[in-house]
């Protein structure tokens, strides 16, 4: 079991629906987001490209949140999702400095909060928040691991790309492009 | 990649386990109930109850889910779609799921208020009771009624609550009434498809974007407008492999997703509808067979276009003539699967019906009107009326304040009401007294001066909305409304392609001491002595009484939120071989109106040269965000969080001449003047032409009881003082303005209402 | 033009525009480990080669001021936790993949040797005291009392225990040396490599950063030393370890962003910070120039016998390694893989 997620790129409309969505399901406190929408523009009016993209976690298979956590607080749950126990968290912010991604921040409770993938839902067979709300429906979610999955079939048919691969985390977000 | 993972735990808690001690019962003890890994509350404790949106005009439909929060209280927690809903497929859009942002923004109105004038001089608002505020609008309407007659009070509204307040003005005797859905948004798109087709769109549009193989947007940037099920449907083309054409002078998000993009010079679409049918007309492209059933005019068309070559256009549009002949054909390939999007908001340069005409006349030669992947056929379900009595018959209309003007509007024209309620309307209807509903005037309606100017020559106002909104400011009575999360309406009946009843109900008590609307104008009508037309004492009883009329209740629709019907009619789709009734003069679909031509207008569409920005001035193109209704939702806890003001987006070539820098605040001064109340960010951006500026409508707040919204940002009414009406609807375009930068802050002028 | 930005969502404080997690304390921390680690280094180093007699400030005082650099570091560390009534979690379990939890482990044990380490000098240092004088005093006073014996030194421990304790520890002074050696080896080393372990970044991901904050840690020690102490020989020595120290830092900074350069386009992009972008001036104004060149420069010609008071290039050396610590994970912080 392995979850992951695929976003497509190409219908994504940076809506924000995924951001609001998850502020509500996971009560969030206002001014902060799990999720965010980047867009990037390349070329000279009027030969252009956009690509617009819903970040968070990407729920690395190599992770150095939870290497660098001292205390154990973050850790690695069935499914390979990154969770944080918000009780054990000390809030020394390693965490939030070694995710290449800033998917990690202070919740103004003093624990470090981010994407869970919704596990609450995941584990009643819902769809995470944002995957749910999504109106373009370019979003997949499910388990990596089973070829037969609507998300692995997405992954295989698709030209897929992670974010900063550099770094060396290898997330499993993968965006349609 | 998926081995590695599981490697990896393993070695963490063989290998490193083995040494931590963080498996040791004692040295990792946290005391039992702070281990919960988090609190999340999930489905399974809450409860939904069924509503439709009001953020905006889509009313998608879904459930308010409601749960219980830290201190055990029951709140709202969530909103999500409906999955039977055609309008939204159980999705909502980001301002959807936001909604519940109006319930709980801070700032709401929570009683009512009434304008006082201390000894000093100053206004102010105070509290009031419910009691005498009713009080004091139902004595002014007698009064008004009595000194100048009912039709003297005008009815500005917007939104599901206005059906009430129309209900309470019909029965008072006044027909005087609008709305800026009409006049500052689709007037012309409506009036123009009638003329051709004999059939306005109505709301949602039936267009077949789903089984489409070739969209073309001009003039609209559809997934930046979340026009909901549109957007979906977009997605859904996207992914079936249609191809979409976008004109747009900006790099729009639509834009980006298509195999065309012609950034066409503003003002110039309709020299480029007209080489398209020169395209399609002479390289005989056009649905024949359609054409020759179904139209009428072809052949005064065909002569009409005759000279209109692309190259023609070239130097009007400054698209290439290949371009314009590669997507000519592209669209007529897939036709008859193949919209040419009416848009929405179409008031643009004030030859807008035209405009839309030749959006009408183009969809007409592909044949898509009736057409799979075209423009479906729409049902819309039927209910009974609530029994009341027949309402008296009011001495004139806003038609009357200017009868020899727009003859083809069909609607109350607000700008109209305006102009009766002015002070330089001498002779004639004048209207005295404004009961405004939901709708922000002086946000709204361009040239927000002349607005204020006919504010102040009213002699009452009463304002009903939830937020102390710019129009508030100017109320002699406020009456704050409760949101629709927090109340009955009236059932929603949507067409579209199968027909759809929906229930609106609270999922809370109203907010403070705000009131449904329904129960306001119960109140009034009450004190008026029109009690007869407001006979209930709940407005679930007249939901009920209509449910059970069509063998439901509505105990049954609190369970379902939507229900579904068949339709009454197979014609989704024109039937291949059938004749077709068009519900214009001729009966057919009109390339040639001779109702245009006797109305005064041209026949068929011509373009007209517009000015063009002065030096060193920028034509101002507004638009819309995702995550924004107007200023509807400019101050929404949640959505402000995704957009907290907007920003001018400036080309980089534009940025040099000017030394702007991304994140610079700059304000605006129009060509006639005008200048800005607050400054915006500059986000240099290649997403816009060099000749022009975008900005995302309905921010910079004037009213500082709105503590997020004010001052974020410009509003773009502010900066559009010429408007160009359209002769035909009455319409009022708004893309005529032209600005200039000022980088230091221009002297201050008063910043509140 | 390439345009790369949030459009919505995520302005959580502490991490946009820019991240700033960590605040001045964990350079501070750094720094004061590393300080101390030289300090502690050098101490267990005269030591173990009989050099006790003509080193008296590195082997008695150095520490002194190590102990009370480590709890300030630890005071430091604990302050900049958001969550700082949990901190007693750092201690409930090690992970060993953890640098902030090994790091607050060694703190911990470093400083109890360091303690210790004091402890078996107390005599030498302070032989004179003067029992009643003061409150604190007073509480010490529980511990000791005041005898008549050849000598300055008055007093000796008033229990068995620590008496015994005390000659225990003297004569396995070299082992507590070596002990002592390799604890600051690894407090270094840590201090160093804190920020490479955190690879995610792309200024920090590098495996030079480890080595040349342990030498930079080093240096300061030397510094410190080469202020405090009394006599030439021993200013002169430290003086000399300076020279060396600096000149090998110099060697793996010209290295480090050598591999910056010829690295991925982030981590060029990362040194173009240094070389023209917002931290030019800092970094090599305070860093290179104060902290190495001049030193390394004053420090040559007093080793050529030209008059120049120690405290000069000491201090500059301080200040040296203290903002180098600041800029890197100020840096370290402003530059990212994405937007
Ligand atoms: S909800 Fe979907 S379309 Fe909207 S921004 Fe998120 S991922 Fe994109
Ligand atoms: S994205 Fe960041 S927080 Fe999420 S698993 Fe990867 S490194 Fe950890
Ligand atoms: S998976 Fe859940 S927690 Fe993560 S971004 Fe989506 S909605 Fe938020």
């Amino acid at each position: 079991m392995r979850y992951g997620m695929a976003i497509d790129t190409r219908k994504c409309v940076g809506c924000s629906d995924c951001v609001v969505a998850c502020q509500t399901e996971n009560s969030i406190p206002h001014g902060y987001t799990r999720d965010w929408i980047s867009e990037t523009v390349e070329g000279m009016y009027p030969n252009l490209a956009l690509e617009i993209r819903s970040e968070r976690c990407n729920h690395c298979d190599d992770t150095p949140c939870v290497r660098t956590c001292p205390t154990g607080s973050s850790h690695i749950i069935e499914g390979g999702i990154v969770k944080v126990t918000h009780e054990e968290c000390i809030g020394c912010g390693a965490c939030i400095e070694s995710c290449p991604y800033d998917a990690r921040y202070f919740h103004p409770e003093g624990y470090v909060d981010k994407c869970t993938f919704c596990d609450h839902r995941v584990k009643n067979g819902q769809d995470p928040a944002c995957v749910s709300v999504c109106p373009t429906h370019c979003m997949y979610f499910g388990d990596l691991d089973d070829p037969n999955s609507e998300i692995s079939k997405v992954v295989a048919k698709n030209k897929v790309k992670v974010l900063a691969p550099e770094a060396g985390t290898k997330p499993q977000i993968f965006y349609l492009v | 990649m998926k081995t590695t993972r599981r490697d990896f735990i393993k070695i963490s808690s063989l290998g490193i386990g083995g040494l931590a001690l963080s498996t040791s019962p004692i040295l990792g003890w946290v005391p039992s109930f702070l281990k919960e890994d988090d609190n999340t509350p999930d489905d399974s404790t809450a409860k939904r109850y069924p509503n439709y949106c009001e953020v905006c005009f889509w009313n998608c439909a879904g459930w308010v889910y409601t749960n219980k929060d830290k201190d055990g209280n029951e709140k709202i927690w969530k909103i999500i779609g409906n999955d039977d809903d055609p309008n939204s497929n159980g999705r909502f859009c980001p301002r959807g799921t936001g909604g519940i942002g109006m319930y709980y923004d801070k700032d709401r109105l929570r009683k009512p208020l009434k304008r006082v004038t201390g000894e000093d001089g100053n206004q102010t608002f105070v509290e009031i009771e419910w009691d005498e505020a009713i009080d004091i609008v139902a004595k002014k309407m007698k009064e008004i009624k009595t000194k100048y007659g009912p039709e003297s009070f005008a009815l500005f509204k917007h939104g599901t609550s206005g059906k009430h307040f129309a209900t309470l003005f019909k029965a008072y005797g006044s027909k005087n009434m609008a709305g800026p859905a009409y006049s500052q948004c689709k007037a012309p798109r409506e009036e123009g498809f009638r003329m051709t087709f004999g059939h306005p769109l109505h709301s949602p549009e039936p267009l077949d974007i789903r089984n489409t193989r070739c969209l073309v947007l001009i003039g609209s940037h559809l997934g930046e407008n979340m026009h909901n099920g549109q957007v979906q449907e977009m997605s859904e083309a996207i992914e079936n492999g249609a191809s979409i054409i976008t004109v747009d002078p900006r790099f729009s998000t639509a834009a980006s997703k298509s195999k065309f993009w012609l950034p066409i010079k503003p003002s110039t679409d309709i020299a480029l509808l007209l080489a398209w049918m020169h395209v399609i007309i002479k390289e005989k492209r056009y649905d024949i067979d359609y054409v020759e059933k179904n139209t009428s005019g072809f052949e005064q068309l065909k002569n009409h276009v005759k000279n209109f070559t692309p190259e023609w256009a070239y130097g009007i549009t400054t698209i290439k003539p290949d371009i314009i002949r590669k997507t000519a054909r592209e669209m007529a390939a897939a036709s008859p699967a193949v919209i040419i999007h009416p848009g929405r908001h179409a008031t643009w340069y004030g030859d807008d019906t035209q405009r839309s005409r030749a959006i009408a006349i183009l969809n007409a030669l592909l044949g898509s009107w009736g057409r799979r992947g075209g423009f479906f056929n729409p049902e819309k379900a039927k209910l009974p009326k609530y029994p009341m009595p027949a309402f008296p018959k009011p001495k004139w209309s806003w038609r009357d304040i200017a009868p020899d003007k727009y003859p083809l509007a069909k609607m109350g024209v607000t700008n109209l009401l305006i102009d009766g309620s002015h002070p330089d309307k001498k002779e004639g209807h004048k209207i005295k007294a404004w009961f405004v509903v939901g709708t922000n005037l002086p946000v709204t309606i361009p040239n927000s001066k002349r607005t204020i100017e006919a504010i102040h020559n009213q002699e009452f106002i009463v304002v009903v909305d939830t937020m102390p909104s710019e129009m508030a400011g100017y109320a002699d009575i406020v009456l704050p409304e409760a949101t629709y999360l927090e109340r009955y309406d009236d059932l929603r009946l949507a067409q579209h392609r199968e027909p759809t009843i929906a229930l609106r109900m609270p999922a809370a008590k109203p907010y403070a001491e705000t009131r449904p609307g329904w129960k306001m104008c119960k109140d009034i009508a009450g004190k008026l002595g029109l009690s007869e037309y407001f006979n209930y004492n709940d407005y679930s009883e007249v939901l009920d009484w209509q449910l059970k009329k069509i063998g439901s209740s509505l105990d049954e629709m609190k369970e379902i939120g939507v229900m579904k019907l068949d339709r009454k009619y197979n014609d989704l789709y024109f039937h291949e071989h059938m004749e077709h009734e068009f519900e214009t003069p001729t009966g057919k679909i009109e390339f040639y109106s001779n109702g245009m031509l006797a109305a005064g207008f041209a026949p068929m569409p011509v373009y007209t040269k517009h000015p063009e920005p002065p030096k060193g001035f920028y034509r101002l193109i507004y638009g819309r965000a995702p995550m924004h209704t107007f200023s509807r939702t400019t101050n929404n806890p949640y959505l402000m969080e995704l957009m907290k003001e907007n920003a001018l987006w400036v080309n980089p070539k534009t940025a040099k001449d000017w030394g702007l820098k991304t994140g610079q605040r700059v304000w605006l001064q129009n060509h006639q003047g005008a200048v800005s109340t607050f400054s915006i960010a500059v986000r240099v951006t290649e997403r816009i032409r060099q000749d022009s500026v975008y900005m995302v409508h309905g921010f910079g707040r004037l009213n500082k009881k709105l503590t997020k919204g004010y001052g974020a940002g410009i509003s773009d009414t502010e900066m559009v003082t010429d408007v160009k009406i359209d002769k035909e609807t009455g319409s009022t375009g708004m893309r005529s303005n032209f600005v200039t930068f000022l980088t230091e802050e221009p002297e201050k002028k008063e910043k509140t209402v | 033009m390439r345009e790369e930005l949030i459009t919505s969502g995520r302005m959580n404080p502490g991490i946009d525009p820019v991240l700033h997690g960590w605040h001045w304390p964990i350079p501070f921390y750094l720094f004061v480990g590393g300080l101390a680690a030289g300090l502690l280094f050098f101490a267990a180093y005269k030591v173990l080669f009989g050099k006790e007699k003509d080193f008296p400030t590195a082997v008695m005082i150095g520490p002194f001021v190590a102990l009370a650099a480590i709890v300030m570091g630890l005071m430091a560390l604990i302050y900049d936790l958001h969550h700082p009534l949990y901190a007693w979690q750092l201690f409930t379990t090690i992970r060993i993949e953890s640098p902030m939890s090994w790091g607050a482990w060694t703190l911990m044990i470093v400083s109890i040797v360091n303690a210790v380490w004091i402890f078996t000098y107390l005599k030498k240092i302070f032989p004179d005291f003067n029992l009643k004088q003061n409150f604190l005093r007073k509480v010490i006073s529980n511990f000791i009392e005041e005898k008549q014996s050849e000598g300055k030194l008055n007093w000796d421990w008033k229990y068995k225990f620590l008496r015994d304790f005390e000659s225990f520890l003297i004569k396995n002074r070299k082992a507590l040396a070596w002990l002592m050696m390799i604890l600051s080896i690894i407090l270094g080393v840590y201090t160093g490599i804190l920020l490479s372990a955190f690879n995610a970044r792309p200024l920090w991901n590098t495996a030079l950063l480890g080595p040349l904050f342990l030498t930079s840690g080093f240096s300061t020690g030397a510094a410190m030393l080469m202020i405090l102490s009394k006599t030439h020989l021993e200013k002169i020595a430290f003086s000399k370890i300076d020279v060396l120290l600096i000149i090998i830092e110099l060697f793996f900074i010209t290295h480090m962003f050598m591999g910056y350069l010829a690295g991925s386009e982030v981590k060029a992009e990362a040194a173009h910070y240094f070389m023209g972008g917002e931290f030019t001036v800092t970094f090599w104004v305070n860093v290179i120039i104060l902290g190495l060149v001049v030193p390394l420069a004053l420090e040559t010609m007093e080793l050529l016998n030209v008059k120049i008071p120690v405290i000069i290039p000491g201090l500059l050396i301080l200040w040296g390694g203290m903002m180098f610590r600041f800029i890197m994970v100020d840096a370290g912080q402003v530059i990212r893989y994405l937007y």
